[in-house]
């Protein structure tokens, strides 16, 4: 089992949690090329090793964070809230 | 040597003892017409077509590990061809047609039972599903037949149908000629045979480079030094990406896992693979009698060969719930694997935008059966510079025009496939 501290709600069980995508794709721009678009849709980097991935605690705060876990050894080195909350309690 | 009942008898009198090796241990050379990447299932069968359908013979396979050590290991050795679009089923059926000679073909016992595969139906609306499929399946030349229930109460006296089940079942499907064959056997006998016409494998060689020049690959750079190469061909399962970037390039490729695990044996009780999507497993029972049960991927990238026990839960509690009397048996072994899943759920067996360089990947949870059609495919591939018309739609160009061979209609989530 994987523990996954969530910055809302605290170190949780990863079956807590539902795998999302890799991190950091950056969304295209409008007039984006075609291979852009290929890149963005269809091209990872998949990393043995460490890799920036989003997490969604669907079984808890139900927000998306960003974890950094390492794919040979499943290590977790940080957890970050993905949006900035403004103002809102 | 061949292997028969009279190589049998005569090496009984000599106590076993004089069998030669089934493949040699060559001393590598420093060129080759093609070096092979990965001695898997795929990058051996592929081997053995380059040299026996295409007379291209001076082929090394550089494996890192020992050969079929990798995923050809740890899968559940399903072979079927139920696929529903239209380049899928003709490859999957393409594949099962060598399946069912390749035992002879090889001279090498694949123990392959076309026992039947079996998908149960937990509601009318995945029967309608299935009914479209077979039929489409029946269409291209594969077969699959609907069954009542009644029929699947007869062939699978084990099955809990009762209404009161968990998600009670209401009819299934089955393909007669799907099956399950030796996981290492596939590795073995295309090894042995395609050593016989000439082809060296090299075992505990890890490729670590590309040599390239003006964009063309010119060898292979490895723990047993550098050899040149007219051509590069990638058979390395959940580790295509790696070898990709040693090229300069990315794929439509994440690595996942994918557990499998088997009890202890017991009396025959299930004669078929019997699979269900609602509660993503399948279960099948092995000839020393144990029941070898596979699920889902665990869900996240991963190279660790190590599986959650979240998983080995879900998927137990998958067969319990179809087979309620299993719930006393002991696990014995479980295991993972790595395996390369694309963006759309079908496999690449195409010339990369790099001159010289082939791959051969994405096979996803699914590419054991395709391990005879894979390397046909990839063999003719690269003797011919061009696909052949059974993989010409499994290109990586494909992504670059939204040509995506997507049987589950997942999107871009490989995990999901
Ligand atoms: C648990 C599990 C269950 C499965 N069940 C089924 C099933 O029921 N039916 C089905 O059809 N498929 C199934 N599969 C999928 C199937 O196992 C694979 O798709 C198939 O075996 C891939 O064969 P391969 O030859 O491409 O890969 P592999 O057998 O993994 O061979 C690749 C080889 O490349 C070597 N290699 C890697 N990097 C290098 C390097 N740098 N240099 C040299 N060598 C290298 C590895 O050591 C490895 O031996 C399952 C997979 C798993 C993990
Ligand atoms: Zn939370």
């Amino acid at each position: 089992m994987m523990l996954i501290t969530c910055p809302f709600c605290g170190p949780r069980a990863d079956t807590e949690y539902v795998y999302g995508a890799a991190a950091g794709q950056g969304y295209p721009a409008p007039d984006a090329q075609q291979h852009e678009l290929t890149e963005y849709l269809f091209l990872r980097d998949n990393p043995k090793g460490w890799h920036r991935e989003l997490w969604v605690h669907r079984h808890g705060c139900g927000q998306w964070v960003e974890v950094e876990r390492n794919t040979l050894t499943h290590e977790i080195r940080q957890v970050q809230a993905l949006l900035q909350h403004e103002g809102k309690e | 040597m061949r292997y028969s009942v009279w190589a049998l008898a005569r090496n009984a009198l000599s106590g076993h003892r004089a069998w030669p090796m089934a493949w040699k241990n060559p001393a590598p050379k420093k060129h080759y017409d093609v070096v092979i990447i990965g001695g898997g299932g795929h990058g051996l069968a592929t081997a053995y077509y380059l040299a026996k359908r295409h007379g291209v013979t001076n082929v090394a396979v550089l494996e890192k590990g020992w050969i079929g050590g990798g995923n050809t290991a740890r899968n559940t050795t399903i072979v079927r061809a139920n696929y529903f679009l239209p380049p899928n089923s003709h490859f999957y059926e393409h594949s099962l047609k060598l399946w069912e000679g390749l035992t002879q073909e090889l001279n090498f016992n694949l123990m392959f039972s076309q026992r039947g595969v079996i998908n149960l139906c937990h509601s009318p609306a995945e029967l309608d599903g299935f009914a479209r499929r077979y039929n489409s399946n029946r269409q291209n030349g594969t077969d699959g037949d609907m069954l009542s229930m009644d029929e699947l109460r007869k062939l699978v006296p084990a099955l809990d149908v009762s209404p009161a089940a968990r998600f009670p079942v209401v009819g299934g499907v089955i393909q007669r000629r799907a099956g399950t064959a030796r996981h290492d056997a596939v590795a073995w006998g295309y090894a042995r045979a395609a050593d016989a016409l000439g082809v060296d494998i090299i075992q505990n060689c890890e490729v670590t480079g590309l040599r390239m020049d003006g964009g063309a690959v010119t060898g292979v750079e490895t723990t047993k030094g550098e050899f040149s190469a007219a051509k590069v061909g990638i058979a390395v399962a959940g580790h295509s990406g790696h070898l990709a970037e040693m090229a300069g390039l990315r794929l439509p490729i994440e690595t996942h896992l994918l557990q499998a695990m088997v009890s202890e044996p017991i009396k025959p009780f299930l004669d078929h693979v019997v699979s269900s999507g609602a509660h993503h497993v399948y279960v099948s029972q092995t000839d020393k009698g144990e029941l070898v049960i596979g699920g889902q991927l665990d869900g996240y990238n991963s190279f660790s060969q190590r599986g959650s026990f979240a998983r080995i839960e879900d998927i137990t509690a998958g067969m319990l719930a179809l087979f309620p009397q299993t719930r006393s048996l002991r696990l014995m072994r479980k295991w993972a694997g790595a395996v390369d899943m694309t963006m759309d759920g079908s496999p690449i067996i195409a010339k990369l935008p790099v001159d010289g360089l082939y791959l051969n990947g994405g096979w996803c949870y699914g590419g054991f059966k395709a391990t005879p059609a894979g390397g046909w495919c990839f063999a003719h591939t690269i003797a011919k510079d061009a696909p052949h018309d059974l993989n010409r739609a499994y290109t990586l160009e494909r992504f670059s025009r939204n040509a995506l061979i997507n049987e589950r209609g997942a999107g871009n989530r490989p995990g999901l496939h």
